[in-house]
């Protein structure tokens, strides 16, 4: 609860990116604004679709496009990249190595933390179609998926909106 | 000092851990009660007291003792 108001904030976050290093602080913010009584939402669009896609689903697309497009992403947050100096994937290893040696929670974890403290994870539904992705294919504890008119919906109640 | 109820270890935690410990710890305590964070992040030195201000709960005190930050807070 804010003290002006007595009405509790609200956050929007428009996850566009699936890099490793974007969908980390999208994760550290959201985990932070449900910890401060936020009510918290994130929808997952384009690029950011992929780090909910189960890690044991192979994505194949339904024509050259998509199946090209599956091919260059692969599902789930473990072989997300980093946005610079990815390195063939050792610089996103390097940075989790980091990470670990500092105490920081993988992001695999603050998903976890975030569905726990029941922040709103909504996957963008013409995303979904346009990369062939079904529901089944979607981790879970995630919201039904939604369009653009939901999530700027959210976004006009939400005192916080940001664009990752 | 004013008795303490609970205390939450957050030393060697990074952000947003600290924050997100409070938080939980704070739930399962009656109003009226303290509550202790210990942490060695830098960060909660701000992040705590933002904490409490954004979620109305009173930092009754803090204190640092070396390199551990300590954050007495009552529920409200």
């Amino acid at each position: 609860m804010s003290n002006e108001s007595e009405v509790p904030d609200s956050m929007t976050i428009i996850a566009w990116s699936g890099d490793l290093d974007k969908l980390w602080p999208t994760l550290i913010l959201s985990s932070t604004g449900a910890a401060m009584g936020m009510n918290v939402t994130v929808f997952f669009t384009f690029w950011g679709l992929f780090p909910l896609v189960r890690e044991d689903v192979r994505l194949t697309g339904y024509d050259t496009m998509t199946k090209a497009l599956a091919g260059m992403n692969a599902p789930g947050m473990k072989k997300a990249k980093l946005s610079k100096l990815n390195m063939g994937g050792s610089g996103a290893w390097m940075m989790r190595k980091v990470a670990e040696k500092n105490n920081l929670m993988p992001p695999e974890d603050l998903m976890d933390i975030c569905k726990d403290m029941g922040v709103n994870l909504w996957p963008c539904q013409m995303t979904m179609d346009l990369l062939g992705v079904q529901p089944e294919h979607m981790m879970d504890g995630l919201g039904e998926p939604v369009g653009a008119a939901t999530a700027l919906q959210s976004m006009s109640k939400s005192n916080i909106n940001l664009f990752i | 000092m004013t008795d303490v109820t609970k205390t939450v270890d957050a030393k060697g935690m990074s952000c947003p851990m600290p924050v997100l410990m409070t938080a939980k710890g704070i739930k399962d305590l009656a109003v009226g009660d303290v509550m202790l964070v210990e942490a060695t992040d830098g960060g909660a030195r701000s992040d705590i007291p933002a904490w409490t201000t954004q979620t109305g709960n009173e930092l009754i005190d803090s204190q640092e003792d070396g390199d551990v930050l300590k954050f007495y807070i009552r529920k409200k």
